[in-house]
C-alpha cells in the first residue's frame, strides 16, 4: 500500500500538483488518469522521490518515504520498479545488460545465478531472443517489454509505470497492460500507473484516480466511472464522438 | 552575473556527488576501461594527424623567420621543440579534446538526461552522477597526458619529416635542435598541465549534460556551452599554472 497526504508541489512559483490525497491498494493496478498536463508525471515521480514534495507526506507501507535520509530512501529504492515513458533504457547497453544492471549493483549474486534471473524476466516478457539487441534496435513495444523486464528484476514490492502505452498501436496497449496486470496480480505488487487512455481504464482500471490541474477531482473503479456525474471526468471520459454516442445510448 | 555564480554552486555540489563513495567498484573499473576507448583511444587519430602538420608547420615558418647566418640552423629545431612542448601539446590540443570530447559528454549525458535515463538510474538506487561522470574523469585524466605526450613526439617527428622532404634544412641540425637545452621540467609541466585540462573538460561538460532539460535542441545547446565554457575555462588555467610551474 501506498499511501500520500497533502502533496503539494510547484515550480517556480506555478502550483502543479495541489493538495493531493491518496491510497493505493497492494496487489492492485491502480491508475492515475487526466489529461497531457495534469501533473500525472510530477506526482508519479513526487511518490518515488524523483521530485521533492513542497509539503505532504509520502507512506510506503509502514515507512514514512518522505521523512527518510537519502541512504535509507535508497534501501527502499531496491523495491521499486518504475517503467518510464519513452522506456528509458541505457542506449549504450544491450537489452540483456540493461536487464542485468539492477542484479550487478545491489546484489552478490554469481555470473549463472544473475544470468538465469535475467533470462527468467526476459522470458516472462517475451524477448528471450531479443536479449542482444541494443534499444535503438526495438520497436516501441519491445523498448516497453524490456522496460518491464528490468524493473521486475529485483522483485519491487512497488511499480510505478508512467503511460506504458503511449505511442502503441491499440493490440500491443492491450498486451502490455495485461502484462502489468498479471505481473501485479503474480507477485502482489502495488502497481500505480499513469494513463490516459480510456482502454486502458476499461481494462485494468481497479482503482482508478482522476486528477485534472495538478487537483484530486474524482476516485473509484472502472465500473463506477461509466456512471460518474463529476463533469470534468465525463468530458475526459467520453472525449471520443464514438464514446459520446454510446454514452447517449447508455 | 548572478547565474553563473548559481551555475559554479551547483557545479561544485554536482561535483560533491560525483566523488561520494562508489556503489560498487568492480562496475566502476568495467566502465572507467569503457570510457578510455571511447574518449581517449578514440582521439587518437585526431591528435596525430593535427600534430603532425602543426610540427612541419611551425618547422616551415621558423626555418623562414629564422633566416639569418648570424643564428644556427639547429634553432629550428629546438623553436619546434619548444612549442609543441610548452604550448601546442597541451593547452592547443586540449582546446581541441574540448571540442571533440567535450561536446560529446555533455550531448551524450543530455540526452540521458531528457530521455529520463538518469532518473531510471536514480530509481534503481545509483548514485547516477558518480556512475555516469566519474568514470569518463578517470579515463580522461589518465589517458589525455598520454595523448599530450604522443603529439609531442609526433609534432617533433613532422618538423622531422619536412626538412628531409623539402630540404630547408639539413635533418641532422634538426635533431641536434630537438637535443639542445633539453629540460625535463617543461615535459612534466606539460603532462600536469594537460592532466588538470582533462579534468576542466570533463566535468564542466558533464555538468551542462547533467543538467539539460527540455529537448534535443537543448541538449544542442548543452554541448555547445560545453565547449565554450571548458575552452575559456582552461585558457584561464594555463595562465594560472604557468605562472605556478614555470616562474
Ligand atoms: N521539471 C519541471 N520543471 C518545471 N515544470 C515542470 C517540470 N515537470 C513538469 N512541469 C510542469 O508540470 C505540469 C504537469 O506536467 P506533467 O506531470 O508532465 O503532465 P502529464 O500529466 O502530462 O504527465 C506541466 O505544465 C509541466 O509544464
Ligand atoms: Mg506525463
Amino acid at each position: 500500500m501506498i499511501k500520500c497526504h497533502n502533496i503539494f508541489k510547484s515550480f517556480d512559483g506555478r502550483t502543479v500538483l495541489d493538495d493531493i490525497s491518496v491510497e493505493f491498494e497492494t496487489g492492485k493496478t491502480n491508475l492515475i488518469i487526466g489529461r497531457s498536463g495534469s501533473g500525472k508525471t510530477v506526482l508519479l515521480k513526487t511518490l518515488v522521490g524523483l521530485h521533492t514534495p513542497d509539503s505532504g507526506s509520502i507512506h510506503f507501507d509502514d515507512v514514512c518515504y518522505t521523512e527518510l535520509s537519502f541512504e535509507e530512501r535508497k534501501r527502499i529504492r531496491k523495491d521499486i520498479g518504475m517503467i518510464f515513458q519513452g522506456g528509458a533504457l541505457i542506449d549504450s547497453s544491450t537489452v540483456y545488460e540493461n536487464v542485468r544492471l539492477p542484479l550487478d549493483l545491489f546484489t552478490n549474486q554469481s555470473a549463472a545465478e544473475k544470468d538465469e534471473r535475467v533470462r527468467f524476466c526476459l522470458e516472462r516478457v517475451e524477448l528471450s531472443h531479443a536479449g542482444h539487441l541494443y534499444p535503438s534496435e526495438l520497436s516501441g513495444g519491445m523498448i516497453k517489454r524490456a522496460a518491464i523486464a528490468r524493473a521486475i528484476v529485483l522483485n519491487p514490492k512497488y511499480l510505478f509505470c508512467d503511460e506504458p502505452n503511449s505511442g502503441l498501436d491499440p493490440q500491443t496497449s492491450i498486451v502490455i497492460d495485461n502484462l502489468i496486470h498479471d505481473i501485479t496480480v503474480e507477485y502482489n505488487i502495488t502497481t500505480i500507473i499513469n494513463t490516459h487512455d480510456m482502454n486502458s481504464v476499461m481494462e485494468i482500471g481497479e482503482k482508478i484516480v482522476y486528477i485534472h490541474q495538478g487537483k484530486k477531482w474524482w476516485e473509484g473503479n472502472k465500473d463506477e466511472i461509466l456512471h460518474a456525474d463529476n463533469k470534468e471526468l465525463n468530458d475526459f471520459v467520453f472525449a471520443s464522438a464514438m464514446a459520446k454516442r454510446a454514452k447517449m445510448s447508455l | 552575473m548572478f547565474k553563473i555564480f548559481e551555475a559554479i554552486g551547483r557545479y561544485f555540489i554536482l561535483m560533491g556527488k560525483v566523488f561520494s563513495r562508489p556503489e560498487k567498484w568492480s562496475i566502476y573499473w568495467r566502465r572507467t576501461l569503457d570510457e578510455v576507448e571511447a574518449l581517449g583511444i578514440n582521439s587518437i587519430p585526431l591528435t596525430a594527424i593535427i600534430s603532425v602538420f602543426i610540427g612541419a608547420v611551425i618547422t616551415l615558418q621558423m626555418s623562414i623567420s629564422l633566416e639569418s647566418p648570424f643564428i644556427p640552423q639547429y634553432m629550428i629545431g629546438y623553436a619546434t621543440k619548444e612549442t609543441m612542448i610548452l604550448e601546442f601539446s597541451s593547452t592547443v590540443v586540449a582546446i581541441i579534446l574540448a571540442g571533440k570530447v567535450g561536446s560529446n559528454i555533455a550531448s551524450e549525458i543530455g540526452t540521458m538526461r531528457i530521455t529520463e535515463q538518469i532518473d531510471a538510474l536514480e530509481i534503481m538506487g545509483i548514485n547516477s552522477a558518480a556512475y555516469l561522470i566519474l568514470p569518463k574523469i578517470i579515463a580522461t585524466m589518465f589517458f589525455f597526458p598520454l595523448l599530450a605526450a604522443s603529439s609531442m613526439i609526433i609534432g617533433m617527428a613532422g618538423g622531422y619529416l619536412i626538412a628531409v622532404f623539402t630540404g630547408i634544412m639539413i635533418p641532422d641540425d634538426y635533431i641536434e635542435g630537438l637535443r639542445y637545452c633539453y629540460v625535463p621540467w617543461e615535459i612534466a609541466y606539460s603532462l600536469i598541465k594537460m592532466t588538470v585540462f582533462a579534468y576542466i573538460i570533463t566535468s564542466i561538460s558533464a555538468f551542462c549534460g547533467y543538467y539539460a532539460k527540455g529537448n534535443s535542441l537543448e541538449v544542442g545547446r548543452a554541448s555547445t556551452q560545453a565547449v565554450v565554457a571548458s575552452s575559456i575555462t582552461i585558457m584561464i588555467f594555463n595562465l594560472i599554472l604557468t605562472q605556478i610551474l614555470l616562474t
